[in-house]
């Protein structure tokens, strides 16, 4: 039942972090000094921060939205199906989003 | 919406039939829905994209950013994100912003958001690929 505010508060987060999104397009349009101002940002403490919470709010959305793609499809409304496909949604959204920076680490983090 | 009732001498029930209060039926539901699915479609693709740009300069992210398929990549789920979260905006303020006047200003600024968000972004891809 939270985790249906969850959905709600994740997607207002992602609505205000399409700001960096759009940011980042931005500089790497504009050429090299705009670009270095968003990577010191995105490599500072608070930078990655924000950065891993944008992953996991887009995720976390994502398999919250699958869940209701379930639902208006017309299944899984008996309570335990409903238990797991929230539980689902919570556990796969965190493991989702260490799994995509490991896979960053691993690839990025090499360059 | 008082008066008009009061005046009006339409049930309230032939006022909502068909397209319902706002006269545009589902349509914004339906919309919900495509853009969900169409970011579905494309989340692997797009987190693969940020992937391989992290760690470049900004020559070798213009140089990817710019070539065709990540380009229309990006587009897509640039439109689809826009599209969804303005949608998704707008239910949130109808659900909790009541004073009229208030609601139609958050409105309004959430369509201005989205739809400079969404061009902002479309210009800059545009920018990386035509390489000026």
């Amino acid at each position: 039942m939270i985790l249906s505010i969850v959905h709600r508060a994740t997607g207002i987060a992602l609505y205000f972090g399409t700001l960096l999104l759009a940011w980042w397009l931005i500089a790497a349009a504009s050429g090299p000094s705009a670009y270095s101002y968003v990577q010191a940002f995105t490599s500072s403490i608070i930078g990655r921060l924000i950065v891993f919470g944008f992953t996991w709010a887009l995720l976390h959305h994502l398999l919250s939205g699958i869940r209701h793609f379930v639902w208006d499809l017309g299944y899984g409304f008996k309570p335990n199906e409903r238990e797991a496909l929230t539980w689902g949604a919570l556990i796969g959204g965190i493991f989702l989003t260490v799994l995509v920076w490991i896979l960053a680490y691993a690839v990025g983090g090499g360059r | 919406m008082s008066d008009t009732r009061a005046k009006s001498m339409r049930t309230p029930l032939g006022r909502v039939r068909n397209l319902g209060a706002a006269h545009s039926g589902t349509t914004d539901f339906w919309r919900q829905r495509i853009t969900a699915v169409a970011m579905t479609l494309l989340i692997i693709p797009v987190v693969a994209v940020v992937i391989m740009l992290l760690g470049r300069n900004q020559a070798g992210a213009a140089q990817i950013l710019g070539s065709l398929p990540i380009a229309m990549i990006m587009l897509l789920f640039i439109v689809a994100s826009c599209w969804h979260m303005k949608i998704g905006m707008q239910v949130v303020i109808e659900d909790y912003v009541h004073s009229e006047p208030l609601k139609l200003i958050a409105i309004m600024a959430n369509n201005f958001f989205a739809v400079t968000v969404a061009l902002a972004s479309i210009y800059a891809i545009f920018k990386l690929s035509s390489g000026v």
